[in-house]
């Protein structure tokens, strides 16, 4: 594979692991603390309302998992592909 | 106290300033490109946790309940959109400024300057609301006059910024950070325990009452403010659509901001960059999860301060004569205001609407709380709670670094757009370094002084402003950085004409309601959710703005030339992490 190639398979592996990670940060933000609310109000969490709780606690914890996941897949990533840096 | 506490927060923040001078436009603009990751994640916190995210927020979430969950996901979702689309790209770009790879990847000057003028209006009236903060931050806590509160303000950011640049601005941010977030959550820590028993208040939101009734505190305070006619605090009150958009036009604008993506030039690597992002929401997400306990919590000891038993009981209302003495403290600010409307000698607090007839039978002749300022929420918290004075003055020191910190990224926002940009992009090419980093220390000066004037005689518009800084971010700057990484066939007249459509549809869609340059009375209708557009608030149109631009781009750089092929190249090349140096010296 040549360098040009294995840029383009490195790209289109990056945004599929973007396009994966946006989806879940869309459904966990939008989905479960906006468009569910009221259906995910219905259980609770300790003392949350399920849904109340992804809005105002959830979606941010997800949200920094979400961001170490991608580094880390990230990294592995760049040394397959082997466009690491140093 | 309080003296002692400030003055030692200052005299540490004057310490870092003189050890970390400046030497060259490197070290000015990205402080060298050295700051490790996780120092640039606390430094990026305190950046952007401003003082409307210390003072403010909670006492927004207090009373808008649910409907305040759009900061708290808006302000902190954008970091995703950071971490994943541009934080590591516009590293691996490696150059100094927002709008030098909008003008080198759309090989046009005419694109920069849209850039710099986006970015100098944002930061600008972004900046305004800070250094208001810094006098009213003086003022409450110093009783000093609110005009020496923003010059002494004015002082400690020329000290460490105009000296150290972006590298004494992120080493102070680092510690104006740790003082923050110790002010912000010991407090909240008190209180908790106070209310639930529970140490951790992220906990404590969701537990029973610690009163031994068994009953949830959110399902209590629930209770309380819907018998006194008040909205529910978990239900949602606005209309669905626009809580979506605003979300998004918040996150979307804050990817979008410059003070922030000019932070993720200061580390080392792309990889760093990426982590960075990621660290620095681990920061931010300890003040914002906390946020809502504040809100929740101190609304609650609101209510139970005023409505001391059963609603209707006539010895269920605190007495005139008897109120605590924060109130009587809070008072003499002008946020806080009651009058005795029947005469009765006691404190009603309800909503006249939601009550209706009941209050009448009760003998209540209006709500008598006249003035309840949002900001009391997290400034009175302390006394509220009956904490030691030693947690007061904290909370003083803290709101003064959230001010103080994000002020100075503004500002070296502002003055590298004018120095780099501007002199050096456009007016003198030629400049050699070191007169260079002398335009931008005078730029940085300048920058100073006006945003202190602008503090000190605000114009009238001061409160919707932030609208329209997270509306520029959102419609022209997050579009066009963006398509410039991930479209490679997006060219020079896509990219402008898609600026220019996000810019002026999202202008005229907030001025339609807010009036013409705020111009008060030039409304071309109200600005209230019957007249909006589907339903849409100004503040939230930055979102369709976004889409807008990125519609028209599409379309028109499909119908134009694509770019040439350096330009191709280099997108190619910021895709791959591998040789991305320190930036590039000019």
């Amino acid at each position: 594979m040549n360098e040009h190639d294995n840029a383009r398979a490195y790209w289109r592996a990056t945004l599929r692991l973007v396009t994966g990670c946006l989806i879940v940060w869309f459904l966990v933000s939008y989905g479960l603390g906006i468009l569910l609310v009221d259906e995910l109000n219905r259980f609770s969490l300790g003392g949350y309302p399920l849904g109340f709780w992804f809005a105002q606690q959830g979606s941010i914890y997800v949200f920094v998992v979400l961001i170490f996941f991608y580094t880390h897949r990230m990294k592995k990533l760049d040394r397959k592909f082997d466009v690491h840096e140093d | 106290m309080t003296y002692i506490v400030v003055g030692l927060s200052f005299a540490l923040y004057i310490g870092i300033a003189v050890w970390s001078r400046a030497s060259s436009t490197g070290e000015f603009y990205v402080a060298g490109a050295g700051v490790h990751p996780v120092a640039n994640g606390m430094a990026t916190a305190a950046d952007w946790m401003s003082a409307a995210s210390f003072i403010s927020m909670a006492g927004l979430i207090a009373f808008l309940g649910y409907d305040a969950s759009v900061y708290l996901m808006g302000w902190t979702g954008g970091y995703v959109l950071l971490a994943l689309l541009l934080a590591p790209y516009l590293r691996k770009f490696g150059k100094f400024t927002v709008p030098e790879f909008i003008g080198d990847r759309f090989y046009s000057k005419g694109a920069r300057l849209v850039a710099v003028i986006c970015l100098i209006v944002a930061s600008v009236t972004y900046v305004i609301g800070q250094m208001r903060g810094v006098g009213v931050a003086f003022g409450r806590f110093l009783e000093v006059p609110f005009e020496i509160g923003v010059y002494v303000g004015m002082g400690i950011v020329f000290i460490y910024a105009v000296l150290g640049g972006m590298k004494g601005i992120t080493y102070t941010q680092i510690a104006q950070y740790c003082v923050l977030i110790f002010a912000y959550t010991v407090p909240a820590i008190f209180i908790s325990l106070n209310l639930t028993g529970h140490f951790l208040p992220q906990v404590g939101l969701g537990s029973t009452m610690a009163d031994g009734s068994g009953v949830a505190l959110l399902e209590k305070l629930d209770q309380v403010v819907t018998d006194l006619g008040f909205a529910a605090f978990t239900a949602q009150k606005w209309p669905t659509i626009n809580i979506f958009l605003l979300t998004l036009s918040l996150m979307i604008g804050t990817a979008g901001l410059p003070h922030v993506i000019i932070r993720f030039f200061t580390v080392p690597k792309v990889a760093d960059a990426r982590a960075s992002a990621g660290w620095a929401l681990v920061f931010i997400a300890v003040l914002y999860t906390t946020a809502p306990a504040v809100g929740a919590m101190a609304r609650l000891n609101l209510m139970s301060t005023i409505q001391t038993g059963p609603v209707g009981e006539e010895t269920a209302n605190i007495e005139v004569a008897q109120v605590p003495r924060w109130m009587e403290h809070w008072r003499t600010t002008g946020l806080l205001d009651w009058k005795d409307k029947n005469g009765d000698g006691r404190i009603q607090y309800y909503d006249e609407g939601g009550m209706g007839g009941k209050a009448d039978t009760f003998g209540w002749q209006g709500n008598e709380m006249t003035k309840v300022d949002r900001d009391i929420m997290v400034l009175a918290n302390p006394e509220i709670a009956k904490l030691p004075n030693w947690v007061i003055a904290l909370v003083a020191a803290g709101g003064l670094a959230a001010a103080l910190s994000t002020a100075a990224g503004l500002l070296l926002a502002i003055s590298s757009a004018i120095s780099h940009d501007l002199i050096k992009g456009m007016i003198a090419p030629g400049i050699s370094e070191k007169r260079e980093l002398l335009a931008s220390r005078i730029s940085m000066a300048a920058a100073i002084i006006l945003a202190g004037y602008l503090g000190l005689n605000p114009p009238g518009f001061a409160a919707q402003v932030v609208a329209l800084a997270f509306g520029l971010a959102a419609s022209s700057i997050f579009p066009a950085l963006m398509m410039g990484i991930f479209n490679k066939r997006m060219n020079r007249e896509g990219a402008i004409a898609g600026m220019l459509v996000g810019l002026f549809s999202t202008l005229i869609y907030i001025f339609w309601f807010k009036g013409w340059f705020f111009i008060p009375d030039t409304a071309m209708a109200k600005d209230s959710v019957d007249h909006w557009l589907m339903g849409i608030s100004p503040e939230a149109f930055g979102a369709v703005g976004a889409g807008l631009n990125f519609t028209v781009a599409y379309i028109v750089s499909r119908a134009t030339a694509p770019p040439p092929d350096e330009i191709q190249h280099l997108v190619e090349d910021i895709r791959i992490p591998r040789s991305a140096g320190s930036p590039e010296r000019h």
